[in-house]
């Protein structure tokens, strides 16, 4: 451990992109520094006891996208990485008195996707199977570097032609079926299969997880297939929830990193960059403190990377143009609840594995379209999406025995509402439209409401730092991805500024509890000779 | 049964006419059967009051292309063009207009009116929309690749584009790609403040789509309507279908036959292992043969009406069911007995080119809402045209024709048809006109409405898609009408699609006919 | 869960195994003893009781009914007579088989068909614009196999109304039992005498019953599909998911298979009419097949020696086995050239046997290979020879 300020290798952020990247650096040899503003690592992954004996799992809530490379390369189980399965789903309709239940009985799951729709039935293996397929194609991607389709550097256009053949090579259906993911609407693809609405609703929330978009907006089907990308023990679309929440998966690769020989210092805010003579020298802590390394990399989002930690004046302008209007107003919010006993569905009363997996309110396809509506306008949704988790019937640690937390990841609330801010009233308001949908379906639930904590993307971005609270550091369309992520000639992991390098989710590929930009962030200033 | 034609065009609209004039023009012996007794498609100027010479489908013909006119000398067949000072003209609610002129001096200080910063934005915005469609505008004559074979050919043909778009430099390229899949709205957003001009630009975007502006891909189309220059607009004298009327000119004058009120039942096929295109059938039960068909109709009705579902493989047959068509606009034809006073408008001229209900973004992407839910706009869009303005010969007793196209008007319709909603939706639209014009009801003296089953049933439009097809990104390009027949072939062997639902799309550009026929020639 | 079958209340009351199956979600038993060797037997000796209700049935009705069907499946309906039942597959447009099951002519424009995976959206897609419904019938028909060489004897006790002696080899008839109606199919998965049995479920009960109850004499006994796996080896029927893998569930191409190439080439019709992946077939046919469809028999003298080897009796009287085995040219170890993909014992037969799919030109009746066993946990050779299937192919089947 340094006992001067002095480092190898400085990482702003202690999220989990942070902490896989410092993890690969300390694993490099360097002398690695985390910077953690908060008193505790995480980022958006983080679990807290807001409540006495109750754990929320505050904002990101599951896992399925973590990279199977880094879980190998940090030997993550040895750290403590647990990931619990979690594999139903369970869609309330409407009125909350049926459902459709999905889950790892093959057979039975057909036989109640029939009650809605035998034709659904018979598709959902070849849905499924596209699906396979195109995770599989897509898979690639995560994984490369996004090369740069306009320069003649023979490494770029050696990349292109790679990335062209891999998608060439693809059989003609698969390849168009992707085309098609590209491009339609969630919605859209997902009736190319299904006709039922609690499926066709509850298989395109997916595609609108994060973004503000509805699921008739084209681009959405991309985001559907980015929730499809994950992989767990080498089984894609596999969701799983992490002992102790998503801070747990943060605590285990603090030690992972740790282990390698990183220091993460909490409680520690960088208030800017150092630069001298286009080159990075280091970090001035909110205190004043200054740290000095020659490597210093942004797991923040790249409006907070390149506009507030450094001058913008530092960068050509097409660059600070280019972020200024990077798309990241968020949408999401998140209400987490202390219960005092299980919560009884009306339409699958009793307490049960049901209640172990997902429980999705979409019931159908315009009720979504209709929350976005809603908030297109600025308004929060009167009647939201809700992807609900009891992460106590998962993880029994997570509250006093007996009793439940619930996590409810809602949309849509947008960072900016019609009406002027978000104030604590709006908050509760917003709180209350989350309950009122869920007493549809739970009807005893207000009454089990033992502490209840309401989150909106303007407390995302208080409390995790990431700007307009958008989940994902940026949206998740065709305009900001790949090598546009987060700008034209700057998706490679590094800066204008030597040194300066950026590991954060506003890269390549991307959002979600994947790890990959922290771990391609810090191989390609390792591959700098950095 | 006649045998005399080496080819059949099946419909008479413009792309059909195109293919017929081309096909004609190599020496092809060519027959051109139209269901209506009038030519044109929806590019038709028909009588449809007695006196009036209304155009019943599109008005403008800015994105017809230059290399048509030429190849088929369609001036010498009499085609001109008129181009007002006026490219656009947009009332808005809080009583003032916008008006987009041809020279540019005179728009900018127009827009600053409403927004100096946008005004001062102007020449900028301008000159990026016409470099992104001045690339654009290559890939119109051009088949799309073939993705299977990756034909070196193809790749020749697409070259001088991609050499185009390198010479653009990288941060352009760049710039294109992003701005291509974009929303209209986050694209507008980045450029201007003012509600009345991105409002105003943003119906392109939109038209004839189930789309709104904030809908991703939008963005695409906004450049595609304005391939012919930022709003620009290119009348014909006489109406458009004195276009079609060149075209079928240019056909006949190179040995082609066009019957009219001749309707097609049926594509004859033969051949056991590869089913072949031998010709057709009318709906009189007439048969005639032809070694090559080429079918101006839109790809679900060429498909799966003119040649039947069962002849095509399912993963083909599911491809064509899954196109998305939703028509989304209804049309209303009036005779006014004097030119209407819009409000905000200053100058005759004004009316001279489009003129635009749509207020702002937002109010488009409501009119959008309703749609989503199978409901008609309650304020719609609307996009109109004054002909007379420019070109009296087209009525009489000196008498405006007004076309206004409403949008949003979705084919399928949640409560009731379009049947019990005609009288309601034409009085929303008359409504709407009125806020915009106010005093016009007093002056209608001929009205006509249609719906989208309506264009089905006249034009053969399935679902009253005027395009064939909606012009998403999900369906343009080698998607364009359907994954791996995307250029102009089709599983039958000498049965080719020459409409707007193939490559690249709607609008009247001539192109797909163009380029259908290239294709069949080989 | 898996569903009781309507049969089930029958079924579990004599099933001392306790050992149930997952048959498409239905419960299906394994075995009804400890050993399946009685249950074998009765197939081969005297009349077995199979519960096949889990299949998936489908009808398709209307004036295109037979277009339908005819795009469907290789076989010829323009040939298939009313009250005939066809054996087929179909295939994909790439001519990749997707399932395989009998095709029953009920009427002019009626037909039902069974399938192993759920098929009735393919059906619909493929029949898209022609006049014909598909409908799901799998819950409103349950479905009992009566095989073995004694069946028919017990058949004419139990049925009113059909004359057995003229209800030809894959053909049906209808008739009564206890006074309601059944259907009867001379068909079956075990390359014997046999019929199956279609009924409403509601009679399901009934039927078992008079069966169990007139065929006691007979020595009828309730099987399993452990010993119909056996008896479907010896009469070499492939199985859908174990012998070949759907086109519908191939994630690789090199999964996918031919009729060609499961020993299913005499049911595509060549003359017919347009099929789904007629072009295709009729490409490969011309060209040459990748795989060819093989039934092996092991040396039965190596495989004792590679017993002996570890000084051990040849253990191999056991269950078939559903693990497939790579299989090399005789004598070269390194050349992989397929897979045998069941194996068993035959007990009518007293030799081990085996099906699969080997490349061709190898896969030539009486081609010599070598197959692999393992031995003690070692991996051994055993030579086998390619030999005709059905194995065992008595004259009463089609008698």
């Amino acid at each position: 451990m340094s006992k001067n300020n002095d480092y190898d290798a400085i990482v702003i952020g202690g999220g989990h992109n942070g902490l896989v990247a410092a993890a690969y650096l300390a694993r490099a040899g360097k002398r690695t520094l985390v910077l953690e503003k908060r008193h505790l690592v995480g980022g958006a992954s983080v679990t807290e006891e807001i409540f006495p004996g109750f754990k929320f799992t505050v904002f990101s809530y599951v896992v399925s996208l973590f990279r199977p490379e880094i879980i190998r390369d940090l030997n993550l189980p040895a750290h403590g990485l647990t990931i619990l399965p979690l594999e139903s789903t369970l869609t309330p309709t409407y009125d909350g008195r049926d459902y459709l239940y999905r889950d790892g009985d093959h057979y039975q799951t057909l036989r109640n996707i029939a009650r809605f729709s035998q034709r659904d039935a018979d598709a959902y293996d070849e849905y499924a199977r596209y699906m396979y397929f195109m995770a599989k194609a897509v898979r690639y991607i995560l994984g490369i570097i996004p090369p740069d389709p306009t320069t003649f550097n023979p490494r770029d256009m050696m990349g292109m032609v790679d990335m062209a053949r891999h998608f060439l090579d693809l059989p003609q259906d698969q390849l168009y079926v992707l085309a098609k993911l590209m491009t339609m609407s969630a919605a859209d693809f997902v009736e190319q299969w299904f006709e039922s609405e609690p499926l066709k609703a509850t298989l395109s929330a997916s595609g609108i997880i994060g973004t503000f978009l509805g699921p008739r907006s084209p681009g959405t089907a991309y985001v559907l297939l980015h929730h499809y990308m994950g992989e767990i023990d080498g089984a894609y679309r596999a969701w799983g929830f992490h002992k102790g929440g998503t801070g747990g998966l943060a605590e285990t690769l603090a030690r992972a990193a740790r282990a390698q020989g990183a220091e993460i210092r909490c409680n520690a805010g960088v208030a800017r960059v150092n630069v001298r003579n286009g080159r990075t020298v280091g970090v001035v802590l909110e205190n004043g403190d200054e740290i000095n390394a020659p490597l210093v990399f942004s797991s923040l989002d790249p409006k907070q990377t390149f506009l507030k930690l450094v001058e913008p004046t530092a960068l050509p302008d097409d660059l600070v143009n280019a972020v200024r209007r990077f798309q990241t107003v968020g949408s999401s919010g998140k209400v987490n609840l202390a219960l005092d006993r299980a919560p009884e569905l009306a339409c699958r009363p009793g307490v049960g594995r049901h209640l172990a997996g997902a429980i999705s309110m979409s019931p159908t396809l315009d009720y979504i379209e209709r929350a976005y509506d809603d908030a297109k306008y600025g308004n929060f949704s009167k009647e939201p999406y809700i992807d609900v988790i009891i992460p106590s019937m998962i993880d029994p640690d997570m509250a006093p025995p007996g009793k439940h937390v619930m996590s409810c990841f809602v949309q849509y609330a947008p960072y900016k509402l019609a009406d002027g801010e978000w104030t604590d009233a709006k908050r509760e308001a917003f709180g209350d439209a989350v309950v009122d949908v869920l007493e549809r379906a739970f009807p005893d639930i207000r009454s089990l409401i033992l502490h209840r904590q309401v989150l909106t993307p303007v407390d995302i971005e208080r409390i995790a730092g990431i700007t307009e609270g958008n989940i994902f550091h940026g949206e998740l369309n065709l305009s900001q991805l790949f090598f546009l992520r987060p700008a034209a000639g700057h998706a490679k992991y590094r800066t204008p500024i030597k040194g300066y390098y950026q590991c954060g989710s506003g890269t390549h590929p991307g959002g979600g509890i994947m790890g990959a930009p922290g771990r391609l962030g810090a191989l390609e200033a390792l591959k700098d000779g950095a | 049964m006649s045998n005399n034609y080496d080819a059949i065009i099946i419909g008479g609209g413009h792309n059909g006419l195109v293919a017929a004039a081309t096909l004609a023009n190599a020496g092809k012996r060519v027959l051109v059967l139209e269901k209506r007794d009038v030519i044109g498609g929806a590019a038709a100027t028909e009588e449809l009051f007695p006196g009036y010479q209304v155009d019943t489908g599109v008005a403008d013909a800015a994105l017809f292309q230059d290399e048509i006119v030429q190849k088929l000398d369609l001036r010498r067949h009499g085609l001109t063009f008129h181009e007002s000072s006026a490219l656009l003209f947009a009332p808005q609610p809080d009583g003032r207009a916008l008006t987009i002129w041809r020279d540019q001096p005179r728009t900018v200080a127009e827009i600053a009116r409403f927004s100096e910063r946008d005004a001062a934005q102007w020449p900028a915005f301008k000159q990026q929309v016409e470099q992104m469609t001045g690339l654009l505008r290559g890939m119109l004559l051009l088949t799309p690749p073939d993705l299977a074979g990756l034909h070196g050919g193809d790749l020749m043909a697409w070259g001088p584009l991609a050499l185009r778009l390198r010479r653009l430099g990288g941060d352009d390229m760049m710039e294109l790609m992003r701005v291509l899949p974009m929303a209209t709205q986050a694209y507008l957003d980045e450029w201007f403040e003012s509600d009345a001009l991105k409002g105003a630009l943003g119906g392109s975007a939109v038209i004839g789509t189930a789309l709104g502006p904030r809908s991703a891909g939008t963005n695409l189309m906004f450049l595609y309507q304005n391939l012919g220059g930022l709003l620009n607009h290119r009348f014909v004298n006489g109406g458009i279908g004195r276009l079609s009327g060149a075209l079928a000119a240019a056909a006949q004058a190179r040995g082609a036959v066009i019957r009219t009120g001749a309707g097609v039942d049926k594509v004859l096929i033969e051949g056991d292992m590869e089913p072949t295109a031998v010709g057709v059938r009318l709906d009189s039960g007439e048969e005639i043969r032809a070694a090559l068909v080429l079918s101006n109709a839109d790809p679900r009705r060429t498909l799966f009406g003119l040649v039947g579902p069962t002849y095509l493989e399912p993963e083909v047959m599911n491809h064509v069911r899954n196109i998305i068509y939703r028509g989304t606009t209804a049309r209303l034809n009036l005779v006014l007995s004097g030119l209407p006073q819009f409000v905000g408008q200053t100058d005759e001229a004004q009316l001279a080119g489009r003129i635009r209900v749509s207020p702002s973004l937002d109010y488009l992407e409501r009119a959008y809402d309703a749609s989503k839910y199978g409901r008609y706009s309650d304020h719609p869009y609307l996009e109109i045209f004054i002909p007379t303005v420019h070109d009296r010969t087209l009525s009489v007793n000196g008498d405006h024709i007004m076309t206004v196209t409403a949008q949003y008007a979705p084919y399928t319709l949640q409560e009731g048809d379009w049947e019990g909603q005609r009288e309601a939706y034409t009085e929303v639209i008359m409504a709407t006109l009125e806020a915009a014009a106010p005093g016009i009801r007093s002056l209608v003296r001929h009205s006509r409405a249609f719906m989208p089953p309506d264009l089905e049933c006249i034009y053969g439009l399935t679902e009253g898609s005027i395009y064939h097809g909606q012009m998403g990104l999900d369906q343009m390009l080698v998607m364009r009408p359907i994954p791996e027949w995307s250029r102009y072939e089709t599983p039958i062997r000498n049965l080719y699609l020459c409409g707007a639902g193939s490559h690249p799309g709607g609008g009247v550009t001539g192109a797909p006919g163009y380029n259908a026929a290239r294709a069949a020639l080989g | 869960m898996p569903l009781p079958t309507p049969f089930h209340s029958r079924t579990s009351a004599v099933c001392d195994s306790y050992e149930w199956r997952n048959w498409s979600g239905y419960l299906s038993a394994g075995i009804y003893e400890m050993s399946h060797d009685r249950e074998y037997y009765a197939i081969r000796n005297s009349a077995a009781l199979i519960d096949v209700s889990p299949l998936y049935k489908y009808e398709v009705t209307g004036p295109d009914a037979a277009r339908l069907v005819d795009r469907v499946i290789t076989r010829d309906v323009t040939r298939q007579r009313v009250g005939q039942v066809y054996y087929t597959p179909w295939c994909d447009t790439q001519g990749k088989v997707i399932d395989d099951g009998t095709v029953s002519r009920l009427d002019t424009n009626h037909f039902r068909v069974t399938s192993a995976d759920p098929s009735a959206r393919w059906f619909q897609d493929v029949g898209y614009g022609l006049n014909a419904t598909v409908t799901n019938v799998t819950d409103d028909l349950a479905a009992l196999a009566l095989q073995g060489p004694l069946s028919r004897a017990i058949l004419e006790q139990v049925v009113a109304g059909i004359d057995f002696a003229r209800l030809a080899y894959f053909h049906l008839a209808h008739g009564t039992v206890d006074g309601f109606p059944i259907t009867i199919t001379r068909t079956g998965y075990t390359g014997d005498l046999g019929y199956e049995l279609w009924v409403r479920p509601e009679y399901a009960e009934r039927l078992w019953d008079c069966l169990v109850d007139k065929g006691s004499g007979y020595g009828i006994l309730p099987a399993g599909i452990i010993a119909l796996d056996v008896a479907r080896i010896e009469a070499g029927l492939i199985m859908l998911a174990v012998d070949y893998v759907s086109s519908r569930h191939a994630v690789i191409e090199s999964q996918k298979s031919s009729p060609y190439e499961i020993g299913l080439g005499w049911a595509v019709a060549r003359k017919k009419g347009d099929f789904i992946g007629r072009r295709a077939l009729a490409t490969e046919r011309a060209k040459g097949s990748t795989w060819g469809f093989v039934g092996v028999q092991y040396d039965w003298n190596a495989l004792e020696r590679l017993f002996a080897d570890e000084d051990l009796p040849p253990h191999v009287a056991g269950r078939a086995s559903r693990s497939a085995v790579p299989v090399y040219e005789a004598g070269n170890p390194g050349r992989h050239i397929g897979q045998i993909t069941s194996h068993t014992f035959a007990p009518i037969l007293k030799q081990y046997i085996g099906i699969g799919t080997v490349l061709n030109p190898h896969a030539q009746i009486g081609n010599r290979v070598d197959v692999e066993v393992t031995v003690e946990f070692k991996r051994k050779l055993c030579p086998a020879t390619i030999v005709p299937t059905p194995f065992f192919d008595p004259p009463r089947k089609k008698a």
